[in-house]
């Protein structure tokens, strides 16, 4: 399954490169990409862990970037 | 943003002011120094604490109020303010550049329509593009968008197709024409009939795809983000190290003299300087070459063109028009203008494309009472009467079986030979024309240093390999059978060298599987093939295939800007470390070496969106 979200307010490169990388090492995560300049992060993993995928890699971005929403695309 | 700017212009001005009064009462000093320190930085000192506790340590916010309170700690007071106002303006500069450079693409790829105006019942009512049916009749006024694709059945117009094609010329559209969404009505009023739903239409497909690009990452990128994740922490280790081991080791060391060295480390320690500039880059040259019609759906394939050794071709659709005209006409013992008008008119009954394509070159209204007597006969052509010659038009086979000896020499593209009366008159060649710009195409890739371009063509030997002179290309394969396209590609990428890539340029129909195939597959003719689009890693919107060119140039151009930004801004940091490690930089080459860095580097990105003079 993939999921698209929006980081509105993602405002540093390097921290896109660190929650992509995060997010890259959560459980059943196939592929996750952070675009820094749409500001989009695509997650690709697998459908029935899908919930806490989503759930952790909200974490993960308010922990890197505190000013950034996480909304779906 | 406004209120940053605030603080920091009055921060500056409380801090200019600090240095120049300069008064003896050292208190009323320090005093000023950290008012103006805390309005310029104390929301990065907030930020660094809070943070913290988020166990969120080696953060920018919390390396810059080390550096700069550990200077103010040390007695340098100006440096350390310095530092903060100046790191303030290149955040502030970087999002302001990151903010201007997504709206500039967002500018460029605006061509969402807003409303469509649908006629019903002889009432014209505005709704939203999404609720418009297959079939449903919409008026297009001059100035408005073409809100979805349809086919013209009233008015006639001309269409700017800018937005879509990069093509700056107009396009005259009249009844029977399809028109593409996306694309502004420039003076006439025109109905049309809605032929495909929103989500369908082109300018959905576009803009799909243009929001979708560019999440593969680029090698560059892969390299500086990697970089950076090593790079803070190394030298955040060594700035403890030479804060506290040299002081104890050497004779006569001050700590403060190393903790200044140390802070100075601090400073140039952020990597976000370094890790914005790429993005930024490649984000600039898929928004330029897309201002030249090219969409380009990632980075990585962006990046990959620079790299292209072997661009390979197909035929028709692609280097040709795949459409057939009259290419020559040589008459025996009639004028040319003779042979064409009574072979016109003695096909004219049919409807097969070479028909068409005589009539077309003719270019008369058919008179059908001039002809009489028509007789097809299957695979070999047709006899008619005109103007009471027995005109018999055909290939070889015709003219053999009524005993008319004619031409049997080689010709590029369908021959059509003509018997009048029984006596050879002569023969058409009808053949797919060449675009205009093809031959510009190859002549400006090999001066791209493209190392071999190929052809590939389900079409005859003869013709291939005429066109494949006229244009100047180094290989053809002809007569391939659609799996043959893929087997000849792998043969061609087992050719080229490790770091190259292969480029094969269709135009969407029939070659999905050799576009999946290659390094990279450039369809061209992008506008409403929506297969095209979605095999291929860059769409070509218009016909000419000289836009390959075009893109390998924005390429080569993006990457090098790419190149010159990892080896300034890496460069410029590691020398200022060096220098400040021996005592050598003060802490204002540091924040050149960051902020200064940052604002050229970004600068220098910006060039990538221009895409005017390659």
């Amino acid at each position: 399954m993939k999921k698209k979200f929006i980081l509105e307010g993602l405002d540093c490169a390097d921290c896109a490169a660190k929650i992509e990388h995060a997010v890259n090492k959560l459980d059943g995560v196939k592929e996750a990409t952070v675009n820094f300049m749409t500001q989009k992060l695509v997650i690709e993993g697998e459908d029935e862990k899908m919930p806490t995928i989503m759930q952790e890699a909200e974490k993960i971005v308010k922990k890197i970037e505190p000013g950034t929403v996480m909304k779906k695309a | 943003m406004n209120k940053r700017l605030w603080r920091i212009i009055i921060g500056a001005i409380l801090f200019i002011v600090a240095i120049v009064i300069d008064v003896n009462i050292e208190w009323l000093n320090i005093a000023l120094y950290l008012i103006s320190y805390i309005i310029v930085g104390g929301d990065i000192v907030m930020k660094a604490v809070k943070n913290i506790f988020r166990g969120k340590v080696f953060d920018e916010n919390f390396l810059m109020s080390i550096a700069t309170i550990g200077a103010m700690l040390i007695g340098e007071y100006p440096e350390g303010i310095a530092v903060m106002l100046f790191y303030q303006v290149g955040e502030l500069f970087q999002s302001y550049a990151v903010d201007k450079s997504r709206r500039s693409i967002a500018e460029a790829m605006d061509i969402r329509p807003d409303y469509a105006n649908v006629k019903k019942n002889d009432e014209v009512i505005k709704v939203d593009p999404d609720e418009v049916q297959i079939g449903d009749i919409i008026v297009i006024k001059p100035g408005e968008r073409v809100p979805l694709d349809g086919k013209v059945i009233e008015g006639n117009s001309t269409v700017d197709t800018s937005a879509l094609t990069g093509e700056s010329v107009p396009r005259e559209v009249e009844v029977g024409h399809e028109i593409l969404s996306g694309c502004i009505n420039i003076n006439g009023v025109i109905t049309a009939e809605v032929t495909k739903e929103y989500g369908e239409s082109t300018v959905s497909k576009i803009l799909d795809l243009v929001e979708n690009a560019s999440s593969k990452k680029s090698q560059s990128e892969q390299f500086i983000t990697k970089f950076a994740r090593y790079y803070t922490p190394i030298v955040v280790i060594i700035a403890v190290f030479l804060a506290t081991i040299p002081p104890l080791v050497i004779d006569g060391a001050t700590f403060s003299d190393w903790i200044y060295r140390a802070l100075t480390f601090l400073v140039v320690s952020c990597p976000c300087a370094l890790v914005v500039s790429i993005p930024l880059s490649f984000f600039g040259g898929i928004g330029g070459a897309s201002r030249k019609g090219i969409l380009v759906k990632g980075s990585n394939y962006l990046e990959a063109l620079a790299e292209a050794e072997i661009i390979v071709f197909d035929k028709t659709g692609t280097l040709t028009k795949g459409v057939f005209n009259v290419q020559e006409i040589h008459p025996e013992g009639i004028t040319k203008e003779e042979l064409l008008e009574l072979t016109s008119y003695a096909e004219s009954y049919s409807n097969h494309p070479i028909s068409n394509s005589l009539k077309q070159a003719y270019g008369k209204e058919i008179d059908n009472g001039r002809i009489s007597d028509v007789e097809e006969i299957s695979g070999h052509g047709v006899i008619a009467a005109v103007d009471g010659k027995k005109v018999a038009a055909g290939n070889i086979k015709l003219m053999k079986k009524l005993n008319i000896p004619c031409y049997e020499g080689e010709a590029v593209g369908t021959v059509v030979h003509v018997g009048i009366d029984d006596k050879y008159a002569g023969y058409i060649v009808i053949a797919d024309e060449v675009k205009e710009d093809s031959a510009r195409a190859i002549k400006e890739l090999k001066e791209a240093k493209i190392k071999q371009t190929v052809m590939l063509t389900g079409d005859t030997k003869n013709v291939a390999s005429k066109v494949a002179k006229q244009l100047g290309l180094d290989k053809v394969y002809s007569e391939l059978l659609p799996g043959d396209k893929v087997e000849k590609v792998e043969e061609l990428l087992a050719q080229k060298s490790a770091k190259g890539k292969l480029a094969f340029v269709g135009d969407g129909i029939n070659d999905a599987p050799v576009l999946a195939r290659a390094d990279i597959g450039i369809a061209m003719g992008g506008l409403g093939s929506d297969a095209a689009i979605e095999a291929a890693d860059v769409v070509i919107m218009t016909d000419e295939p000289s836009k390959i060119a075009t893109a390998i140039k924005v390429s080569k151009k993006t990457l090098r800007i790419a190149r010159q930004n990892t080896v300034f801004s890496i460069g410029i940091k590691i020398i200022v470390l060096i220098l400040s490690a021996f005592g050598i930089a003060t802490m204002w080459a540091a924040i050149f070496a960051d902020v200064g860095v940052t604002i050229i580097a970004v600068l220098n990105a910006f060039r990538a969106l221009n895409v005017k003079n390659l």
